[in-house]
């Protein structure tokens, strides 16, 4: 082992005699370098937007930034970014009980991830202390990425359920202030069996009881869809998803669901994006059905989102192979389906549809709830397009952004 | 003896703005009970140089005097009197 002792180093004049009787002055402390102001960026204001507008949050790979707009939604102001140099890959509006609380999920890749919360529209963050989202010692885990953050039922406006890289349920009760594992999930024995997929092995997609029960759904990459009826007793739930990177027999887990999308007005009835294939349940996930084979120009893709307005109406974005992964023919398209996955339709117009080889991520997809339906998509390449119609009119919102990773929206209450 | 521990700008405002921690700790203390410490007294700092196994994070680097620890004897390396701890992030990023 290396040891050493400091030293101060006296410097003599030229004809001062070694240990002579002066006192040599104390040498002044090398100034430690530090860089140029500015390293820190001025923090953006809090977002101007009031009761009943539209707010769509942009997770980008550089900070998290806001788009609002009055309810007609023809006008978009952005502020941003906050917490810029960080990963966003998780951030909601929590618009229960009257409040508009920010909740977002951030990684440093030099400081690690963290979840912070902002009852002001940004103006000011709160980072939990001293309890935050964090593995208990004996798991001998630690938080890699936080990928989801979703607020529950309105019957329960505390209980913001959290996912995690490595793949992990947590549970606040405190509207997102501190966060519990959850065990029975964690503990469940096909878990040390679980294969990353090509984002890390995570928990990305929460399906909460939109009634309050205790029945809920989670997605990990790559094991799939998991279940719990009673809360407690956690299941797979794949049986029908076929994945065409595993041999059969056709698993029990392994499936490489991306995303899952309810409407919480028919909650048996669920959509998957998978990593080949959407498929339909009609039992929140006991049995699966294909309904996007000969449809669509490809059925791989990574978001699903349900109309708010109508549960048979879903949307999905087609890309051409998972070795590509970019939109099919260089033209960004959005279908539609407006029977349940029957049939599909590319949705309107004003989409990029010539030399646009884009990509979007699973939670690069949203819509705000409005009637009509407002959809808003962000790309890797740093584009937000939004549709207040439904998806059937297009226009960029934003371009010239960090990539996407993703995009919430949410009416102010 | 008082190990003074020196804060990258971007760590500081998780430890009220301060820009050099002064930790009132035993002699011969190693630098992985400064990083006690430091955690203690500024939680949000501890934990975005050690994650909550107590790993060190990849891209953070904690110097005693002008060396990296990771090139001494990692946290276990003492601190010897007199000398800072600096808590650096790494040049590492995308």
């Amino acid at each position: 082992m290396r040891t050493w002792t400091l030293h101060a180093t006296t410097f003599l004049a030229p004809d001062e005699p070694a240990g002579g009787t002066a006192a040599p002055a104390a040498p002044e402390a090398p100034e430690f370098f530090e860089p140029p102001p500015g390293v820190i960026p001025d923090p953006a204001p809090a977002m101007t937007a009031t009761a009943g507008d539209a707010v769509v949050l942009v997770g980008t790979t550089k900070g998290l930034f806001a788009l609002t707009a009055a309810p007609d939604r023809r006008s978009w102001n952005p502020t941003g970014p906050w917490f810029p140099g960080e990963e966003i890959a998780a951030a909601t509006l929590d618009t229960r009980g009257g409040r508009n609380r920010l909740l977002v999920g951030a990684m440093s890749w030099h400081f690690g991830p963290s979840v912070y919360t902002s009852d002001d529209l940004g103006g000011t963050w709160r980072e939990p202390e001293p309890t935050t989202l964090r593995f208990p010692d004996d798991t001998g885990a630690s938080v890699a990425r936080v990928w989801q953050l979703v607020p529950a039922a309105d019957a329960d406006p505390d209980v913001v359920w959290a996912g995690v890289e490595p793949a992990a349920l947590f549970r606040s009760d405190d509207g997102g202030h501190s966060f519990e594992l959850v065990r029975e999930l964690w503990d469940h024995p096909h878990r040390p069996q679980w294969q990353p997929g090509g984002g890390g092995l995570c928990l990305h997609t929460i399906v909460p009881d939109p009634a309050g029960g205790p029945r809920m759904g989670v997605a990990v990459s790559a094991a799939g869809f998991y279940r719990t009826l009673d809360g407690t007793t956690w299941e797979a739930a794949n049986k029908g998803i076929l994945p065409p990177f595993l041999p059969p027999p056709e698993p029990e887990f392994g499936q490489c669901v991306h995303k899952v999308a309810q409407h919480p007005t028919r909650p048996d009835t669920l959509f998957v994006q998978h990593h080949w294939g959407v498929y339909r349940s009609d039992d929140f996930g006991g049995t699966w059905q294909e309904v996007g084979e000969g449809k669509l120009p490809s059925t791989f893709g990574f978001p699903v989102i349900v109309d708010p307005n109508d549960p048979d109406t879903a949307y999905v974005i087609p890309l051409k192979s998972d070795f590509f992964r970019c939109a099919a023919e260089g033209k960004l398209r959005v279908y539609r389906t407006t029977d349940g996955g029957e049939t599909w339709e590319p949705s309107g117009t004003g989409l990029p549809d010539e030399d646009a080889y884009l990509s979007v991520l699973r939670d690069g997809f949203a819509t705000d709830g409005m009637d009509p339906a407002g959809l808003y998509l962000g790309t890797r390449t740093g584009e937000v397009f939004g549709s207040v119609d439904g998806g059937e009119t297009w226009r960029e919102l934003a371009r010239h952004l960090p990539p996407v990773l993703c995009v919430k929206a949410a009416v102010l209450a | 003896m008082t190990v003074r521990v020196r804060l990258a700008e971007t760590l500081r405002p998780h430890a009220e703005g301060a820009k050099v921690v002064e930790l009132d700790l035993g002699g011969g203390v190693t630098v992985e009970a400064v990083l006690d410490a430091l955690a203690e007294v500024h939680p949000a700092v501890g934990r975005r140089v050690r994650d909550e196994t107590g790993a060190q994070r990849q891209h953070v680097n904690v110097f005693v005097g002008p060396d990296n620890v990771r090139d001494l004897d990692g946290v276990a390396t003492v601190v010897p009197a007199g000398v800072e701890v600096s808590i650096l992030p790494a040049v590492s990023g995308g």
